[in-house]
């Protein structure tokens, strides 16, 4: 029923005009930082120097290059925030449909249930990383 | 429908919109100026125009005549990309936003630019992609504060992410749409009582999605990744003239369109909080604009609040951060988002 549903919505010819609005939006969004840009570069003078354009550190000479290594915790955070970040996309459907489930269903709690259960397989990694001290950021315990 | 007069009245209102919109950025900056100087004893900035309401126009101009840097170290494309990104996906999410009540002129919605029944997502998909401006800016610039101030950033942004994301849940539980206007519409009916951080009960979803909103906007108390005493200017250490000043315009979009954004998901948005308590007095055009004023004078007291907690609260500690966000705000969005589904369930 629904995916029917979806498949008129997409075959009307109304329905991406609506999308038409945000292109322009869009392309007046990235046309305008464009032009800031290219203005801020036409209209200032340039009197480029070798230490003007050096790497700013606080007025000593810079030492060697930024793109060195840096702390592995932040790769974890990352990888923990696709991790989470597909579970809140997983809520978004169940949140739209949540109150038409019991029609559907015919159970009142089925769509509770049924996300207590994921919910409780994602609590079970959560308390997994924070026991193995992932978040703890300023004791250096963390079984990396 | 007339094709031609159709795309002519959309750009024309994308342009409306986006005047305003960069106004609003301007002015909210002489904002916080006047009153965190108000709020440290000081007048702020009252030299250029009466009360210096020219201020903003007088960085701009100063701005755009300024030397245009580029350090001999960076990579160019992404250096030049990074403040594109930045503005330009702060300026897109105003665009599903709606001002008003949906009052259409040859079959074009007045008050909102593109009326689309996934607007949340869209919102939160283009505020994801910001991040990249950030990221990019710091790691191009080939500079030590640039890169620690851009991995702090990222890593802040993407751990909010998450918890801003669950605090929106309750709303469309509620709701049963991404549409924003239904989202509205639903909170439209009984004044104030109806709006969904009060009649909702979505009060401890409009905490978290404050505190996250914060750190989403790089904003004091989460302010880390320009954090001056220890990182000089952050990620735009090496920007300079207008592109420097693209990142603090992105900065000031992002806060309107959050408080735009809480406005329509937790305030009720164009709706008053009276609800029908007064008579409905005026032309159409009152009528039309009323909701406006609602609207605008909503965002103005989340603004306010934006810069009352910076004149106020001092900076977090990176790990307070980290742990602010994954260990408190993390579980109980989760929590606000089952307690909120078993109340709907009982309810129905």
């Amino acid at each position: 029923m629904l995916c029917a549903w979806t498949v008129s919505l997409m075959q009307t010819p109304n329905y991406f005009w609506n999308y038409v609005p945000l292109l322009l939006q869009i392309l007046a969004a990235v046309g305008l930082s464009s032009f800031i840009v290219l203005a801020s570069w036409l209209i200032g003078r340039h009197r480029p120097g070798k230490v003007k354009l050096s790497t700013y550190e606080c007025g000593m000479v810079p030492q060697g290059d930024a793109r060195g290594r840096f702390s592995v915790r932040f790769y974890m955070v990352a990888m923990l925030f696709i991790l989470f970040d597909v579970e809140a996309v997983f809520m978004f459907p169940w949140a739209v449909i949540y109150r038409k489930l019991p029609g559907i269903t015919g159970s009142r709690f089925f769509g509770f249930w049924e996300m207590l259960v994921y919910i409780g397989f994602v609590l079970v990694g959560y308390f997994y990383i924070w026991k193995k001290g992932i978040l703890e950021w300023s004791k250096d315990q963390a079984d990396l | 429908m007339n094709i031609p007069i159709f795309v002519l009245l959309n750009l024309l209102k994308v342009a409306v919109v986006t005047v305003i919109f960069l106004m609003a950025v301007a002015y909210t900056v002489l904002l916080e100026r006047k009153l965190v100087g108000r709020i440290q004893n000081r007048w702020g900035p009252s030299r250029v125009g009466p009360f210096g309401l020219l201020q903003p126009l007088a960085d701009g101009l100063k701005l755009f005549l300024k030397e245009d840097l580029m350090p001999s170290a960076v990579f160019r494309p992404l250096f030049i990309m990074a403040p594109i990104i930045a503005l330009s996906c702060a300026l897109i999410s105003i665009g599903v936003i709606p001002f008003g009540e949906n009052i259409r002129w040859h079959g074009v919605d007045m008050f909102q630019i593109a009326d689309l029944n996934i607007g949340l997502l869209v919102i939160l998909g283009v505020t994801s992609v910001g991040i990249y401006g950030i990221a990019l800016s710091g790691w191009s610039s080939n500079n030590k504060y640039s890169l620690l101030g851009s991995l702090r950033s990222s890593a802040q942004m993407v751990s909010y992410e998450l918890a801003l994301g669950l605090s929106v849940i309750g709303v469309v539980l509620r709701t049963g749409s991404l549409r924003l206007r239904d989202i509205v519409n639903l909170q439209n009916t009984h004044g104030i009582l109806s709006w969904n951080i009060f009649g909702g009960l979505q009060i401890v979803a409009f905490f978290i999605y404050l505190c996250a909103a914060f750190a989403e906007t790089n904003r004091t108390p989460f302010d880390l990744p320009e954090a001056e005493s220890e990182l000089t200017a952050g990620y735009h250490t090496e920007y300079s003239s207008m592109k420097f000043a693209m990142f603090f315009m992105a900065e000031y979009a992002n806060m309107i369109t959050v408080g735009c954004v809480a406005t329509v998901l937790f305030l009720g948005g164009w709706s008053s909080p009276f609800g029908d308590l007064f008579p409905a007095f005026g032309g159409p055009v009152a009528q039309a604009l009323l909701p406006v004023f609602w609207f605008v004078l909503k965002v103005f007291s989340f603004l306010f609040l934006y810069v009352w907690v910076r004149g106020t609260l001092p900076r977090f500690r990176y790990d307070q951060l980290m742990g602010f966000g994954w260990k408190f705000l993390l579980p109980i969005a989760v929590l606000n988002v089952m307690a909120t589904s078993l109340v709907l369930a009982f309810h129905g």
